[in-house]
């Protein structure tokens, strides 16, 4: 079934996101923006769902950070001990402080890690894919806005054009 | 204009009150003798209602720390106590104990002047800050800021005052004080160029006289600013506070070694001064939080919205972070060394202090950490208003170990002095506060930033 879209031009992200506001009033359907760079405020205009991912960031921590207890009971207390610096390393406890960085470190290591990886998973992003964007102009310095069509194109044509868009072409979608 | 509500106004002068009479107890209490001093000691030996601090052996650590055993003191206790082990209180100790009881309320009035008095001197140093930085987001915060650092001057005097008390001998709260330990101590004898007490007391009244300076005329630009169309007073501002700021952080660091750490003039820490700073910046950010959310709730400050809670959240969760790392730091090189000079410092804490040394730890890390990481719950005051209370009275804490373990050794215990000084100086801190909110308008309506600063959304 073939379906139409279109796809308004901008260029400047405080008209993208007056335009986003209005489009979205008069009940029309955004299905992406794509932007050279991150707008602020860009994802409240849009009402999308709130990012989840400081959550799983808060999980990764937590598993980073009993990584790092587990291995350095195991290198430091079960496999190895050694005395260093006068302090035989017979429980993990009392060797604790000398861990913290290690600790530490590797709270953010997987937490950052996994973040960006998770990030990269949740937006169908990998190595070697191709460019999703449908105009190379968003990888410069203007704005796209892709709308589908449910209605009057020629009174969203007119809406797009007041709303501060400097071109707006609508185009068949094979799905 | 903002009126003192009398209820609040009775509240902080029944503190007052109340904390003066705790304060006059605890002095009263105090051993006048030795024999005095005997006789409180038996008496909790017969309690038995100490743990740690009446069990003969941390006596026998401690006083071996305490005297810093390396070098030459007259008393050589140290030697006493090994041999005398088990007549630990033998006529060189009780003296010892004497002089720790009757420091005791003098230490816990100095740890809660102090205290009040570094949260308005970090105020004026986060106050500098957002000057300096002509940050866009704080100038609806400034009024509440400069009602704060309102108690600077008071406070700083009276925290002078105890400090020239102290040099005329009235207490032990500074031994380098005392010509006659100095006179059989090799290390503080090299160190009387600096430490003594002419000095000593020009210094902090110079350290104090530039900040209320800059208070006086930072206050009076801004309130210039109200009725000027231009932003001369602004730009005035902006000048005075950044160069206060290099002023601060170098008067602020000789002021931690002085005034905190000098108490213990055999010991020495290079990031003192950073971690005393941490603590009071962190004070400083919770109590602006607190203010701030206290009088939005009775009605004042509409233009404050929960952006900027949110934003005054996040610095208080940032340095309780930051706290943490310098007290990590501090403790972890220290730890790991091993050096007796200097791990004597944490061995009294974690064996005399065990539970606020620790427990100031979840206090100002785990608890703010757990609860202020969310995003969402950094703009509900009811989250704010928890975390900070714990905050404030974790960094009371903090302050408490660093000044009762060198002046009281193990005979600490929270009494009356304790309580008391802490709500006498409350309650004049709020006092002061509030007062001072009344003699200015609470927007600062002519910063340049006012717009940016009402409009600020996250």
């Amino acid at each position: 079934m073939n379906d139409k879209i279109v796809h308004a031009l901008y260029d400047d992200d405080d008209v993208l996101l007056s335009a986003i506001k209005t489009i979205r009033s008069e009940k029309h359907h955004i299905e992406e923006v794509y932007t050279p760079f991150p707008v602020h405020g860009l994802d409240k205009a849009m009402g999308l769902e709130e990012t989840r991912i400081a959550i799983m960031s808060f999980i990764y921590g937590c598993i980073g950070l009993s990584v790092a207890v587990l291995m350095m009971n195991f290198i430091m207390i079960e496999d190895w001990p050694q005395n260093i610096g006068g302090k035989p390393s017979f429980s993990y406890l009392e060797n604790m402080p000398a861990f913290v960085p290690i600790m530490f470190e590797m709270t953010v290591f997987f937490a950052a890690h996994l973040m960006v990886i998770t990030f990269y998973m949740r937006s169908r992003l990998w190595p070697f894919k191709k460019a999703e964007n449908p105009n190379t102009l968003t990888t410069d310095d203007k704005f796209l806005v892709e709308i589908g069509i449910h209605g009057n194109v020629k009174e969203l044509e007119k809406l797009l054009k007041k709303s501060g868009a400097i071109d707006v072409s609508i185009i068949e979608k094979s799905k | 204009m903002y009126t003192f509500p009398n209820k609040l106004r009775n509240l902080a002068l029944s503190f007052m009150a109340i904390g003066f009479v705790g304060l006059v107890y605890g002095f009263i209490s105090a051993p006048k003798t030795i024999e005095e001093a005997k006789a409180i000691i038996a008496s909790n030996h017969e309690e038995g209602h100490g743990t740690t601090h009446n069990n003969p052996e941390t006596h026998h650590i401690t006083d071996v720390n305490d005297q810093n055993s390396y070098n030459d003191t007259n008393h050589n206790e140290s030697e006493h106590k090994l041999t005398d082990y088990d007549k630990s209180h033998d006529a060189k100790h009780d003296e010892h104990v004497f002089h720790q009881l009757s420091n005791k309320p003098w230490a816990a009035l100095y740890v809660a002047a102090f205290f009040f008095f570094m949260i308005s001197l970090g105020v004026l140093a986060f106050y500098a800050i957002q000057r300096a930085a002509q940050a866009g987001w704080s100038p609806v915060l400034y009024r509440v800021m400069e009602s704060i650092t309102g108690y600077l001057l008071p406070g700083g005097i009276i925290v002078i005052v105890i400090l020239a008390l102290s040099g005329m001998h009235l207490n032990h709260l500074f031994i380098w004080m005392d010509p006659e330990v100095v006179a059989h101590d090799k290390l503080i004898a090299g160190k009387t160029g600096y430490l003594n007490i002419p000095f000593f007391l020009i210094r902090g009244l110079f350290f104090l006289s530039g900040w209320s300076l800059y208070r006086y005329f930072s206050r009076k630009f801004s309130l210039a600013q109200d009725l000027e169309k231009g932003i001369s007073n602004h730009k005035k501002n902006f000048r005075i506070s950044a160069a206060f700021l290099v002023f601060f952080i170098v008067t602020e660091s000789i002021m931690s070694w002085d005034w905190i750490m000098s108490i213990d003039p055999h010991w020495f820490s290079t990031l003192f001064g950073w971690y005393v700073f941490s603590s009071m910046i962190v004070s400083a950010v919770t109590s602006i939080a607190l203010i701030s959310i206290y009088l939005k709730s009775k009605g004042y400050l509409e233009f404050v919205n929960d952006s900027h809670i949110h934003d005054l959240a996040k610095f208080m969760f940032g340095f309780s972070v930051f706290w943490t790392y310098l007290w990590f730091s501090q403790f972890m090189l220290i730890w790991f060394s091993n050096i007796p000079e200097e791990v004597t410092y944490f061995i009294t804490r974690i064996e005399d202090y065990n539970l606020p040394f620790f427990g100031m730890l979840v206090m100002n890390f785990i608890f703010p950490l757990l609860v202020l990481i969310n995003s969402d719950y950094k703009r509900k005051n009811y989250f704010v208003i928890m975390a900070g209370i714990v905050i404030i009275l974790g960094h009371y804490v903090d302050v408490f170990n660093m000044i009762m373990p060198s002046a009281v050794g193990d005979q600490w215990f929270i009494g009356s002095a304790e309580i008391g000084g802490f709500l006498f100086f409350l309650g004049l801190f709020i006092f002061i506060v509030f007062k001072e909110m009344t003699k200015a308008p609470l927007l600062a309506k002519g910063d340049p930033y006012m717009g940016e600063s009402k409009r600020f959304h996250y």
